[in-house]
């Protein structure tokens, strides 16, 4: 999985390209980990993510939890929707 | 049926995937299911490289197989570890708000909606478990 930040004053975009999966999921566990300080606006871009399993669902519940600011996901696939949908996780996180 | 067999560990879930994903796509496999099947063994291969033989460590084996009349797939995992029935569990509150969310089962209760049918045997001291999705 390739991960991509793109950070504008108090906003950070970040785009994962790959996998989010239980062998990456602590990749981007540790890289919001260390970037959130002081974001007020966090997009995670999906349109370059292919799936995600249970172990990247955990990773983005303890995002939204912690988060002090706005998560939006964004440009989620039929697969990632469908994740999202029966697991619930579509009526917690704001997807655009 | 082919197989494969490997250390449990979770390093070792692409090389499921890769063996998996082959055997997918000599059959034109649709994407949709092949990404679902996928997620699927990161979800069971990934249990299994966890808790099946913790804290020490044991050997797992995935078996492929095709049933051309019915056009499914069926992927078997098998393990010596704890008996463990990952079917045996309640599933998950989807509903409940953000802060009451617990991730455990969520894996084994998503691997339940997007295959066709899920069967856990534990025989000859092994963890016998089948997934079967329709392509």
């Amino acid at each position: 999985m390739k991960i991509i930040k793109h950070s504008e004053g108090t906003a950070l975009e970040i785009a994962l390209e790959g996998r989010l999966d239980t062998n990456t999921a602590p990749e981007l566990e540790k890289e919001l980990k260390e970037s959130l300080g002081g974001v007020t606006d966090l997009t995670l871009d999906f349109a370059r993510l292919e799936y995600i399993s249970s172990a990247g669902l955990r990773v983005l519940l303890s995002a939204h939890k912690t988060m002090q600011g706005h998560m939006t996901v964004k440009n989620v696939n039929e697969i990632v929707s469908e994740v999202f949908d029966v697991t619930g996780f579509v009526d917690i996180l704001n997807i655009e | 049926m082919k197989e494969m067999t490997l250390e449990a560990k979770i390093e070792n879930i692409p090389r499921v995937t890769a063996f998996i994903d082959e055997q997918l796509e000599a059959l034109d496999c649709p994407m949709k299911a092949q990404m679902q099947i996928d997620v699927a063994i990161d979800e069971l291969f990934g249990n299994i490289s966890h808790y099946a033989y913790a804290p020490g460590s044991g050997e797992a084996t995935v078996g492929f197989d095709f049933d051309e009349t019915a056009r499914t797939v069926s992927v078997v995992f098998s393990d010596r570890g704890i008996p463990f029935d990952p079917l045996g569990r309640s599933d998950p509150d989807v509903n409940a708000p953000a802060q009451e969310r617990d991730i455990g089962g969520l894996g084994i209760f998503l691997v339940k909606k997007t295959m066709d049918s899920l069967e856990y045997r534990f025989e000859n001291g092994k963890n016998v478990l089948t997934i079967k999705k329709k392509i």
